[in-house]
């Protein structure tokens, strides 16, 4: 078989579209580099998705941790320590026994012109219930972030503009919001980065492998042990992870220049990769 | 317990007592002893590594210096997850081709025969004959060894920042005073570095025992795993049937890893006002001024 008949059969496997075996015998390294790249489709929608929306959440929570009234502020707190304070590991245990023992039902949401219909099984597929795993996840990180970034936003600044006439959600989205993401931003580009890492974990924590469509590291995974070759199928995901992680920077490192386009060059804040880690 | 002979008969509260002390359970609970230990054994050997590999990357020794950038960077840009399944397998491999070479060179064989991989009854390892506790604990030293590799290379990092970020002046001013190099480092370097390489050792120890449960993936029979046993669905075959627990026994976990984690919070709030104790830091001016 040839490699580009490969990837036509392998190149979507893993939303389900092409071949519906899975290789099983003399598995070549074009199989292996096309399947598992297929597979990093899962880590970039879940990454992206929990990180986009994560960004708003956790903005919000960040505001909610600051605030002086206890309403917002303990329940802002509690979630931080507890998704930040347990493994995601667990969480993702978790979440997926959760999210089994709920009723199945289907919910109705009529939007005027059609109706669609929400399933509660749903929550047990990794698309839906992993990523609301790593939603919470990112959100209570990130807003830890954040709110670090909020009290180190310059006094002088907030008094500024307050002397300007600006109060509640002006003073906030023109001064107080622009400078914590630019304190906030570079080790929000870690968080980026890990959480994309941690979408490795969701096929390997209760979420099954429907129809064997799985992330990456689930078929390198299935790749090691039908081959008992270790050396072949790990270093590629590696690779693909490298790869995405120089993306994330590229893209991070373009809107920290924009966020700093102000500062003078030597007090600019640089976006420096910090070696993490398992959340 | 005696009256636990018959647990179809009894219920309410004796029930769940008998329940929770099963053989089983008892394992479960000694899950925890072997995460605990996993922790308290991986600490050290990740300090002891992560100065190996921060004073190897700072040597003046090429070879030295190049095996020392690539351990520290070999954990950015690759999720860890991606090592703790790739260093125990290609281990437990290399050990076995190591044995197969020794105690079997008559067997001529190719060890990878296409998707198999095959050595000597003799090279297996642990033995197919050895006792199931041998298998459990080789299991553990894999993945002891896998936390280590992949921990030190975070705390190498760590140190390797650390150790650059003692102003140059207070090196400077040692040698002004006449101390050799080595004294520099013993005396001036490394009492200052700890100050500095304490917010990233703590936030390390944080993510060690946010990992403790990949033990799991790595086939220990570990706190995750015998959760995943005991809550299941057990039918009226079994002595206790139950329906699905999973969900609290993930609870128990959930509660069991935010203790440690808080616990540990605690005590490194106190480890940071003794280390930055008398230092030119901001931290320690202000622990000099509230008087600790």
């Amino acid at each position: 078989m040839s490699c580009g008949q490969t990837i036509l059969d392998y190149g979507l496997r893993s939303i389900g579209i092409g071949a519906r075996l899975l290789p099983k015998a003399d598995i070549t390294l074009c199989e292996q580099v096309v399947l598992i790249g297929s597979g990093m489709i899962w880590n970039v929608y879940l990454a992206l998705i929990a990180v986009t929306l994560g960004f708003f959440s956790a903005t919000m929570l960040a505001t909610a941790k600051a605030s002086s009234n206890p309403i917002f502020e303990r329940p802002a707190r509690a979630f931080i320590f507890l998704f930040r304070g347990s493994p995601l590991f667990i969480q993702f245990f978790f979440g997926y026994e959760l999210f089994v023992i709920l009723p199945k039902v289907g919910f109705d949401i009529p939007l005027g012109f059609t109706t669609i219909t929400v399933e509660t099984a749903w929550f047990t597929k990794a698309w839906l219930g992993a990523l609301i795993v790593l939603f919470f996840n990112t959100t209570a990180y990130s807003a830890e972030i954040f709110y670090g970034a909020l009290r180190s936003v310059p006094s002088g600044d907030i008094e500024a503009a307050e002397s300007f006439g600006m109060s509640g959600f002006k003073r906030f989205r023109r001064i107080i919001w622009p400078t914590l993401l630019r304190l906030a931003w570079p080790s929000y580009t870690n968080e980026a980065i890990f959480l994309f890492h941690a979408t490795a974990l969701v096929f390997f924590t209760g979420f099954p492998a429907w129809q064997q469509r799985g992330d990456a590291l689930y078929y390198s995974n299935y790749f090691a042990e039908k081959t008992f070759n270790p050396f072949v199928a790990y270093p590629i995901v590696a690779g693909y992870f490298i790869l995405f992680t120089l993306v994330i920077i590229f893209v991070f490192s373009r809107v920290n220049r924009r966020l700093n386009r102000h500062i003078a060059p030597e007090l600019r804040s640089r976006v420096r990769y910090r070696p993490q880690i398992i959340r | 317990m005696e009256f636990c002979a018959d647990p179809a008969t009894i219920e309410g509260a004796k029930w769940w007592l008998c329940y929770l002390t099963t053989p089983k359970h008892q394992q479960f609970y000694f899950s925890f002893l072997t995460v605990l230990a996993l922790i308290l054994l991986v600490a050290p050997i990740t300090l002891i590594l992560g100065f190996g590999g921060a004073l190897a990357r700072r040597s003046r020794f090429y070879p030295l210096k190049l095996f020392g950038q690539i351990y520290t960077s070999m954990v950015r840009g690759v999720p860890d997850i991606v090592f703790f399944m790739f260093v125990p397998i290609a281990m437990d491999q290399g050990l076995e081709i190591i044995r197969h070479w020794i105690n079997c060179p008559d067997v001529t064989g190719a060890i990878y025969q296409g998707n198999d991989f095959v050595v000597c009854t003799a090279a297996k390892l642990p033995l197919s004959t050895s006792p199931q506790w041998v298998h459990e604990t080789y299991g553990f030293f894999l993945a002891l060894v896998a936390f280590s590799i992949v921990f030190g290379a975070f705390a190498a990092n760590t140190v390797d920042g650390a150790l650059n970020a003692v102003p140059r002046n207070q090196l400077e001013t040692g040698r002004a005073y006449g101390m050799t190099s080595g004294q520099v480092f013993r005396r001036v370097h490394l009492p200052q570095m700890w100050g500095y390489a304490l917010p990233g050792l703590s936030n390390l120890w944080m993510i060690l025992i946010k990992a403790t449960p990949l033990l799991f993936l790595l086939g220990v029979e570990d706190v995750v795993y015998w959760a995943r046993e005991l809550g299941s669905s057990k039918t009226s075959i079994f002595t206790y049937p139950h329906p699905d627990w999973r969900i609290w026994y993930f609870a128990a976990l959930l509660v069991f890893y935010l203790l440690l984690t808080w616990v540990s919070e605690k005590i490194f709030a106190r480890f940071r006002t003794r280390f930055t104790r008398g230092q030119a830091s901001s931290a320690g001016k202000i622990a000099i001024e509230a008087g600790q």
